[in-house]
């Protein structure tokens, strides 16, 4: 039984030292697409230029097996937890983090955590609350989903929180959406995902806003009405002319995606996180005899 | 808009009379990198900087690397960070230095204008996460100075075909980042008058 937990806890860790390397390296097939997509439509000269560097960049990362982006960025991972998966999350957690930590020095990787106060480096990407862990629990199942998204720092300071009041509606919601991403301009690095939380309190829409920029691109909202504000806000977006980089041009977002909850009658919470276009994500399946499959898509 | 080869550092001011906010620029010769530490240093700690900048081309970035031995290192990923944060410090660079060019990723603000116009210097915009294809054009680390501040510290390079480039603020007062911001406000209003 020991060793069986030994093992399951290796296993996570193998995976989340695979993932976060995976990640940094090669960027999904729909994002891969989504960038082709854009240098068809954008017709600045500024704006093809910056779309064909971009996916030169994507080519010469596959061929030299090199990082996409030098921002190894802050550890992220999204755990969906079976009730069954013979591993406690406390144990999960440990895994998590001793993977980050061995990727970044067997590889090695820039490293980017500091102590927030002093600015101190604590060495390799990990540290007091690092890596940054979110947690579902899923009953009937025992297996565990595990997604990395390691998170750039151009991107994620370009992150806003506005707590609307009911009457702003959603012209609200609109108008602060896209004052937050005309104020950003080219800081983080335009054209990528534009992560919307809407409702719950304060803290659950960043999370929410978090998690949408993590969904696969062009992944549409199940709620009809929240996937047309979604198709809605995309094209409004793109009618600013912030083009790729900032530096102007037709395509300024790959991509608008919104998770909600509901609210308080009297709240009306709307967050925005972006995602620059090198939108790393990876994913990994681990079944509960410690089996993993990795998943490049989800 | 004009396509433009320079070598850094300059010795000649007319090199960068010439760049015009919106042309391309590919890059030979030695650039440095320096990052918000490297500056803070610099200006804040009132530390002088143990390398030359004078008519240098510096990039924001702060490298992945490998060491390979005492002060030497070999290139892993090599990036450029966002520029806005370390805006406060071009005037200094120019004016107490002699800095001719920075570069970096997602703009300077407006208050990079006037500075860059009185004394002479460009901002080159590069493509923010384009790291594999940079460091392909960066041949050689050949200089680290301030190691404790890894991976802030104060790099020199040696390049080859760096870019391409876009010059996003001119010498001559002209800025991509505050037009493309000009239109982007009057596009709003329109936008706001149809939610």
């Amino acid at each position: 039984m020991t060793t069986t937990t030994v093992s399951l806890q290796d296993a996570v860790l193998e995976a989340a030292a695979h993932l976060y390397v995976w990640a940094l390296k090669d960027i999904p097939q729909d994002l891969r697409d989504a960038l082709a997509a854009a240098l068809e439509r954008e017709t600045s000269v500024t704006g093809i230029r910056v779309l064909e560097t971009i996916n030169r960049n994507v080519q010469i990362a596959d061929d030299q097996n090199n990082l996409v982006c030098q921002d190894t960025g802050i550890a992220v991972y999204y755990c969906r937890v079976g009730e069954g998966f013979p591993l406690h999350p406390a144990r999960i957690y440990e895994a998590l983090k001793a993977g980050t930590e061995r990727a970044t020095v067997e590889h090695p990787l820039r490293s980017n955590t500091v102590h927030t106060l002093t600015r101190e480096n604590t060495g390799p990407n990990v540290g007091y609350r690092v890596p940054i862990v979110h947690w579902d629990f899923v009953p009937d199942w025992d297996g565990l989903f595990v997604k990395c998204v390691p998170k750039g720092s151009g991107s994620e300071n370009m992150t806003f929180l506005k707590m609307l009041v009911p009457a702003d509606g959603v012209a609200g919601i609109k108008r602060f959406v896209l004052e937050s991403i005309v104020g950003a301009g080219g800081k983080p690095c335009p054209p990528g995902i534009v992560g919307i939380g809407l409702g719950g309190s304060a803290d659950y829409a960043m999370h929410l806003a978090k998690e949408a920029i993590a969904r696969p691109i062009g992944t549409r909202n199940p709620d009809p009405l929240v996937a047309q504000l979604e198709d809605e806000l995309y094209d409004l977006l793109n009618e600013t002319g912030i083009g790729p980089m900032g530096l102007g041009g037709d395509v300024t977002v790959l991509q608008c995606h919104i998770e909600h909850a509901d609210t308080h009658m009297t709240l009306n919470p709307v967050a925005v996180n972006y995602q620059c276009w090198a939108a790393r994500r990876a994913s990994a399946h681990i079944a509960a005899d410690g089996t993993t499959d990795y998943d490049r898509e989800a | 808009m004009a396509q433009h080869e320079v070598t850094f550092p300059i010795t000649d001011a007319a090199e960068i009379l010439k760049l015009r906010a919106g042309d391309e620029v590919v890059v030979q010769g030695h650039i440095i990198g320096i990052r918000d530490r490297t500056q803070i240093r610099i200006f804040d700690e009132g530390q002088e900087p143990p390398m030359n900048l004078s008519g240098a081309f510096l990039l924001h970035t702060a490298p992945g690397v490998r060491k390979l031995g005492p002060g030497r290192y070999e290139k892993v990923c090599i990036g450029t960070t966002t520029s806005a944060r370390m805006v406060r410090f071009t005037e200094g660079l120019g004016a107490q230095y002699g800095v001719r060019a920075i570069c970096g990723k997602g703009g300077f603000p407006d208050e990079a204008i006037e500075p860059m116009q009185r004394l002479g210097m460009v901002y080159f915009a590069i493509v923010g996460g384009a790291a594999a294809l940079e460091t392909t054009q960066i041949e050689e680390i050949e200089e680290v100075a301030w190691e404790e501040l890894m991976p802030e510290c104060l790099w020199r390079f040696r390049v080859k075909d760096f870019g391409p480039l876009t010059v996003g603020i001119d010498a001559h007062g002209n800025s991509l980042y505050r037009d493309v911001q000009e239109r982007a406000k009057k596009k709003l209003e329109e936008l706001y008058a149809r939610l």
